[in-house]
């Protein structure tokens, strides 16, 4: 098989991960009826604390596992508006954004000052089971999480939601919380576990960026990729297996730009041409899905008890 | 004609009148832990912070200076979140209108100011709701959640303003990334002698006061507020929602723009890539603080200008990260929003 189409397939595999972890925890989250622009806040924050701890601690594990951990009481804190409080969910989230961007931004300020070259670490390695086979060498020469992400997250939430009476429970709150309430779900305790789980999801995403994709921290970490995510979701239709396609397709002309870049075409238009692509293509897959896009009924909806 | 009236029920006015006052003292407390951090004390930190920008002329301008696009953006947003329609996009919008502002500002210089500043307040409203076109079609038209397309296309919009910067417009001598000077006769003239206040200040007032007639005096007003409380009871009572809800979305992105033809012709006199802080973002934390009513905004953003001087003021003096500002305004969003529990709206037919 031609090299650059090999090389394109497993960078799309890396660029999709982080997008993959944190369009799989919304989905849990959005399941259960609630839409968390914390999103994009917590990939950050993720991110950030995996570097800290990682960096503090010399362990990039204790990293990753802090950053999940930071993820969960995020989530738990968009719970605590969201389903608790019953406050508009689009400001509470974004509050949430921009409270741990800030938060991130100030720790690092502290421990780091304002340094021109951003600090960094040695990341996480990819492995590689077929190292000296040419083509499969190059495609499976991947991070530990991306085959976690593929082969365990997604097949997972899959089974979890379609399978399982936690599942079913999941679905009947984002559908219909007044029947799930009838029936004897707890209706506020699944949106709690669902941020939790989905929480833990999305920071894990942002701890991957620094602590295997980049080795490092920077303000322009997470750019925007919380939101790809959340366009995924709808674009997936809340099946984290066509989420999944999304990611892919996502990362795939991520990916595809990136090799543009690096073959260094002298073409007539601006780099920035390529930067935007994925943006746009993710708009118009989500004009495309987004008509025959069914909502969970319960979306935006706090529950309360009459 | 529209049957219906809106009206506030819940807690007594004395305790809604002390939400405020609660919220500031509860996110001193919340933010007291980091500035401990970052080894400053609280109570010195906070004089920097909040009265130190209020006891000299230069700082106390200043804050109205910061205000300033603070103000136009959370009228920008309120304009959209009262008729139920999400957009994110204003910080996009705000750099759509500050490309038309460094444009026209370098070929309107032949016109006097009394026509040149004009065209340039109009050509960013424009631009901004231009910019806010697409995803407002898709949204009425396609049912395409605007939420999401709108957070998109700040991203390809940074890229838009890269792509200038990097390109046609980078600097010929310095090679930096800005674009070209504006004309002096586009410049927005200074409102005080030695003071960075400019006429900006002026259409921000204005665009405050514009925005309390319109929700409390028109019909258009009545309308959007009806389709933002409940799409069917509006459509219901005889509103055509998806056309309130487009016009409404214009008009946001519109006054959006006008924040990028501020900071580009009253503050920067060209175009660079740190404009905007995230003015945008701050517009929604301070249309809801403001409870989404004008003179609530104006009052939450000059609150906002004050924090963001402070900590300027407490960044230089004792250290303590800048970022605090950030962390303190959500901070207080977030609390206020729980305290905000005591107050609710129902719509209710007459």
């Amino acid at each position: 098989m031609d090299t650059f189409l090999v090389n394109l397939i497993a960078a799309t595999l890396r660029v999709a991960t982080p997008l993959l972890l944190a369009a799989i925890g919304e989905t849990y989250i959005e399941r259960a009826g609630v839409l968390n622009l914390g999103i994009e806040g917590m990939m950050f924050f993720g991110a950030f604390v995996g570097f800290f701890v990682a960096d503090v601690t010399g362990s990039l594990w204790l990293g990753f596992w802090v950053a999940v951990l930071s993820g969960v009481l995020s989530g738990l804190l968009m719970a605590l508006f969201s389903v608790t409080f019953g406050v508009n969910q689009h400001v509470s989230g974004l509050g949430i954004t921009l409270l741990l961007g800030g938060l991130s931004l100030f720790a690092f300020r502290l421990k780091y000052g304002g340094r021109s070259v951003p600090p960094s670490i040695e990341p996480f390695p990819q492995l590689s089971p077929f190292k000296d086979v040419p083509v499969l060498g190059t495609l499976f020469e991947q991070y530990l999480f991306t085959y976690v992400a593929f082969l365990v997250i997604v097949p997972l939430a899959w089974w979890l939601l379609y399978r399982t009476s936690f599942g079913l429970n999941i679905r009947s709150v984002g559908e219909n919380p007044e029947a799930a309430d009838a029936a004897g779900v707890n209706v506020f305790l699944i949106r709690y576990i669902t941020l939790a789980i989905g929480g833990g999801l999305i920071a894990a995403g942002g701890a991957f960026l620094s602590l295997a994709q980049l080795g490092a921290f920077t303000h322009g970490i997470v750019s925007g990729r919380g939101w790809v995510a959340l366009a995924l979701v709808i674009f997936g239709n809340w099946d984290p297996v066509k989420v999944m396609w999304g990611a892919l397709i996502f990362g795939g002309t991520f990916a595809l730009q990136l090799r543009l870049q690096a073959m260094g075409l002298n073409l007539p238009i601006p780099y920035e041409t390529f930067l935007a692509l994925p943006y746009v293509v993710t708009i118009v897959a989500l004009v495309i899905a987004g008509r025959n896009a069914t909502y969970p009924a319960a979306l935006l909806k706090p529950y309360r008890r009459e | 004609m529209l049957r219906f009236k809106i009206e506030k029920t819940g807690a007594p006015v004395w305790m809604r009148s002390l939400i405020p006052v609660f919220a500031l003292l509860v996110t001193f407390l919340i933010t007291s832990g980091l500035i401990l951090w970052g080894q400053a004390n609280p109570i010195q930190a906070y004089y920097y912070f909040l009265i130190a920008p209020l006891t000299s002329r230069v700082s106390a301008l200043e804050v109205l200076v910061k205000s300033t696009p603070l103000i136009l953006s959370g009228v920008a947003v309120t304009f959209a979140f009262v008729a139920g329609y999400y957009n994110i996009g204003a910080e996009g919008q705000l750099y759509a209108g500050a490309i038309a502002a460094a444009w026209l500002g370098t070929v309107l210089g032949g016109l006097p100011p009394a026509l040149a500043i004009p065209i340039m307040l109009l050509g960013g409203f424009i631009a901004g709701a231009l910019w806010a076109l697409t995803p407002a079609l898709l949204r009425v038209k396609l049912a395409v959640d605007e939420v999401v397309t709108t957070l998109l296309l700040n991203s390809v919009m940074l890229f838009i303003v890269s792509a200038l910067l990097n390109g046609p417009w980078r600097s010929p001598v310095s090679g930096w990334p800005q674009s070209p000077e504006i004309a002096p006769s586009t410049v927005l003239p200074k409102l005080i002698p030695r003071s960075r206040l400019h006429l900006g200040f002026v259409v921000a007032v204005l665009s405050v006061v514009v925005l309390w007639f319109v929700l409390s005096r028109t019909v258009f007003g009545l309308k959007m507020r009806a389709a933002g409380l409940g799409r069917e009871a509006a459509r219901f009572a005889g509103v055509n929602v998806g056309r309130t809800m487009l016009i409404a979305a214009l008009i946001s992105g519109g006054i959006a723009g006008i924040v990028g033809v501020s900071e580009v012709a009253g503050i920067h006199f060209h175009l660079i890539e740190e404009i905007s802080p995230g003015y945008g973002y701050t517009g929604i934390l301070i249309a809801t603080l403001g409870a989404l009513n004008a003179w609530g905004v104006a009052a939450a953003a000059l609150f906002f200008g004050l924090i963001d001087t402070g900590t300027q003021t407490l960044s230089h003096a004792m250290g303590v990260p800048i970022y605090l500002g950030e962390v303190t305004q959500a901070t207080m969003l977030l609390v206020t929003l729980a305290m905000l529990l005591l107050q609710n709206y129902r719509i209710r037919r007459v």
